[in-house]
């Protein structure tokens, strides 16, 4: 035999670069492989092109498909002609200010538009830690609460602007933001405390905790609504908006708290040892060795607690709060926009994976990093 | 000497921690007492009685969906309780069910190796995790109220009907036959349960395997139907019928159901595929090397393996997503579903002003429920965790 003979036996290798070979690799590895991709392109082709159909191709923006100017449900091409007609957008430009601002005064809109403008100057060196002059920015972070109530609610010269006026993003937003702020420092305060020595104070932190995770946090608003009336005295009445706030913070504190708890727990004993032995007191060692290891390794943790609590300012909708999707059904009770529930609802849901999704997105960059950086000896 | 007389009791740790708590329980006693009285200072101004008489007071209102008790409006708040915590429970058994077997089939397609199916299973995953569990629930209320009126109800397959007022069906009536059948049922389960017991015991014995599964799909399954035929098939399908208005007859599921039921399975479910993907992937690629160089089958060692050893990882996080779900049920207030909340927690507390009382209960209820889910998963838990011996 000559090696011809032998080559002839052969067959080039399969190839596994290039789109060819991705495809063979990827999407038809074997015919079990390939049954389940054609199924999937088939799935997908009945629902992606009808979807987009609905939603871009034969939906209406501001014009029908007259040419006329939709100002009502009337002027829709999907209520003139339902064959012709997707969907119609125009519920969410001519409702636009509503859904940002809710029914705040048009001449004092400016301040809304500067709290927005400053939310993200202090929000931004929190989340990068790059930032240049990070430090000066952060004491403005602090600081930025007081600016925005007094911009939002009025004071100083400015005139008050009633909460109920308050809507749509403001509200989802001072809700979100406000709980975030301050369940942190409360989960932090609680996890402490169920990990304190002294009983009593462990008892009461467990219990709290275990309380408002056992029950749904529809029921703390509803006490927040009903109940809480009751146990102020005479002549106090707190603010609707008020009353959600207490009820989505005392619930998101709980949740913090656990988590915080399990970053606690991951922080190995020798570090308590250690700084007892060079004479620090519970405080100091708390401050300055145990808290800034315990929530850096559960910062991803923290950020998925806040998707949590971002998406949960939705419930105060059944208490009565016009936050995005409280306007979005208050716009879809009016006459005038009746039946346009769909485009109401999908706007929404997209509002809120644009917020959601870039905020999972950025807890799992922390994650890569912090696994690529210090390593705690925990996981 | 002088030194130790200076020193102030406050660097004392004992009475330091005595003071504290002390300070802690005073301020507790302080805050209950003051509530205490400005709450039955407020009560009295209001006129509102306390006390539970109320539960046996007429609710008059109706509840339209009551699978399991028959409710009249001119039943009890304490009917109306009972009436809630059951739709509670239905909603999150059914919702948990369904979740559970979403996520561990998306969790599992997320882990394929076609790249489309996991990329599709992943968008599905970042869509339903994302967008808020009430938004859900409304839009696929909204959805399910744009199908056609009763009058031109869609039959799907014989008997079962498709309208803005719900999925009608027909209707199983039992015969009396029947109950034996069911018996059978159970008696098949318990058989099962005992053979794999057995069977496990003479395996770690003799090495010798006993095939379990058949012969437990034979009791359970096989075994019903054959009684159900030699006692002339105990029961009969009373059909919907279209009569005027409405339908006549048969079962009726309402979009609420429905709505609450898909919005709870897909929204949990997306949360535990994340769960069991990582379960999944937390079982070490050496693992399944040395069980591939053992010469297991490629079944076996997703059964024998993999599995038991990503549940401990999965059990866990799993308890708690069913713990969300249930309380994720409450929220079916928004399309007026009249669990806990929207019955009891809503409408009574509403008609009755009972505040303080019905809060109490409804919550109370979930405590109860939430702590009972919690301690049957977690007795599940301990029996699967690695045992040091």
């Amino acid at each position: 035999m000559t090696s011809e003979n032998f080559s002839e036996f052969r067959k080039p290798p399969i190839a596994t670069t290039g789109l060819l070979g991705w495809l063979r690799m990827n999407l038809f590895s074997n015919w079990f492989n390939a049954i389940l991709t054609f199924l999937v392109i088939y799935f997908l082709y009945q629902i992606v092109p009808s979807f987009f159909n609905w939603a871009v191709f034969s939906a209406d923006f501001t014009h029908n498909y007259l040419g006329e100017r939709i100002i009502d449900r009337t002027f829709c091409t999907r209520v003139m002609e339902p064959e012709l007609g997707g969907a119609c957008w125009a519920i969410i430009f001519v409702r636009f200010y509503q859904f940002i601002y809710g029914f705040y005064p048009v001449e004092e809109v400016w301040r809304v538009n500067v709290v927005y403008l400053l939310l993200v100057v202090a929000v931004a060196p929190l989340l990068i830690e790059k930032f240049p002059k990070r430090k000066h920015f952060l004491y403005f972070t602090f600081i930025f609460p007081i600016i925005a109530y007094f911009l939002l609610a009025g004071g100083f010269g400015l005139a008050h602007v009633s909460t109920k006026d308050w809507g749509g993003l403001l509200v989802t937003l001072v809700l979100g933001c406000t709980g975030i702020a301050v369940a942190f420092p409360l989960g932090i305060v609680l996890a402490l405390g169920r990990r304190s020595n002294l009983p009593v104070i462990s008892m009461v932190c467990t219990l709290f905790i275990e309380f408002i995770r056992g029950v749904p946090l529809i029921t703390l608003l509803f006490f927040g609504m009903v109940m809480l009336p009751l146990f102020l005295p005479e002549g106090i009445t707190l603010d609707g908006l008020v009353r959600c706030l207490i009820a989505v913070t005392l619930f998101q504190g709980a949740y913090m708290a656990e988590v915080i708890r399990g970053g606690l727990q991951a922080i190995p004993q020798g570090q308590y040892e250690a700084a007892q032995s060079v004479g620090l007191s519970y405080w100091q060692l708390n401050r300055k060795i145990i808290l800034p290891q315990a929530i850096r390794i559960t910062i991803p943790s923290i950020v998925n607690t806040s998707i949590g609590l971002f998406k949960d300012t939705t419930l105060v909708l059944i208490v009565g709060q016009l936050d995005l999707l409280g306007i979005g059904r208050a716009v879809l009770a009016a006459q005038t926009w009746m039946g346009l529930s769909i485009e109401v609802y999908v706007f929404v849901a997209i509002v809120f994976i644009i917020f959601t999704f870039s905020m999972s997105r950025y807890s799992l960059y922390l994650e890569k990093k912090l696994k690529t950086g210090i390593n705690m000896g925990a996981d | 000497m002088n030194k130790k007389f200076n020193l102030n009791f406050f660097s004392d740790q004992k009475f330091r921690s005595l003071f504290y708590q002390t300070l802690v329980v005073g301020l507790f006693a302080l805050g209950i007492y003051y509530l205490t009285m400005t709450t039955a200072h407020n009560l009295e101004k209001r006129n509102i009685a306390t006390g539970w008489n109320f539960l046996n007071n007429p609710a008059g209102f109706d509840i339209s969906f009551s699978p399991f008790l028959d409710f009249k409006s001119t039943d009890t708040h304490l009917k109306v309780y009972y009436v809630g915590v059951l739709n509670t429970l239905l909603v999150s058994f059914t919702g948990c069910i369904a979740a559970t077997i979403l996520g561990f089939v998306i969790g599992i397609i997320r882990l394929s190796n076609n790249w489309l199916l996991s990329r599709t299973a992943y968008v599905y995953v970042e869509f339903c995790r994302n967008i808020p569990l009430i938004l859900q629930i409304i839009l696929w209320y909204s959805i399910l109220l744009l199908m056609p009126r009763i009058k031109q109800a869609i039959e799907v397959v014989n008997g079962f009907f498709i309208s803005n007022r719900g999925l009608y069906s027909p209707r199983p009536v039992y015969e009396s036959g029947f109950s034996i059948v069911f018996f059978v049922f159970i008696v098949g389960i318990v058989a099962s349960v005992w053979i794999a017991k057995w069977s496990k015991k003479r395996q770690e014995k003799t090495g010798e395997r006993f095939p379990v599964l058949w012969t437990s799909l034979a009791l359970i399954v096989l075994l019903p139907i054959v009684f159900f035929f030699i006692l002339g098939s105990p029961i009969t399908f009373e059909y919907p019928v279209l009569k005027g208005f409405n339908f006549k007859g048969g079962m009726v599921i309402r979009p609420e159901f429905i709505a609450m039921f898909l919005a709870l399975s897909i929204y949990t479910g997306a949360f535990i595929s994340e769960t069991v993907r990582s379960g999944i992937l937390s079982v070490t690629k050496g693992q399944r090397e040395a069980s591939a160089a053992l010469g297991l089958k490629a079944t076996w060692i997703m059964r024998l393996i993999i599995i038991p050893q990503a549940l401990r990882v999965i059990i866990p996080p799993l308890t708690s997503q069913y713990l969300n779900l249930t309380k994720n049920s409450s929220l079916g207030i928004a399309v007026g579903y009249a669990d806990l909340v929207h019955g009891f927690g809503g409408i009574s507390l509403n008609q009755t002003g009972q505040a303080i009382e019905c809060m109490v209960i409804t919550m109370a209820t979930y405590l109860v429920i939430s702590l009972t889910i919690s301690f049957f998963m977690n007795i599940y838990n301990r029996s699967i965790q690695f045992k040091e011996k």
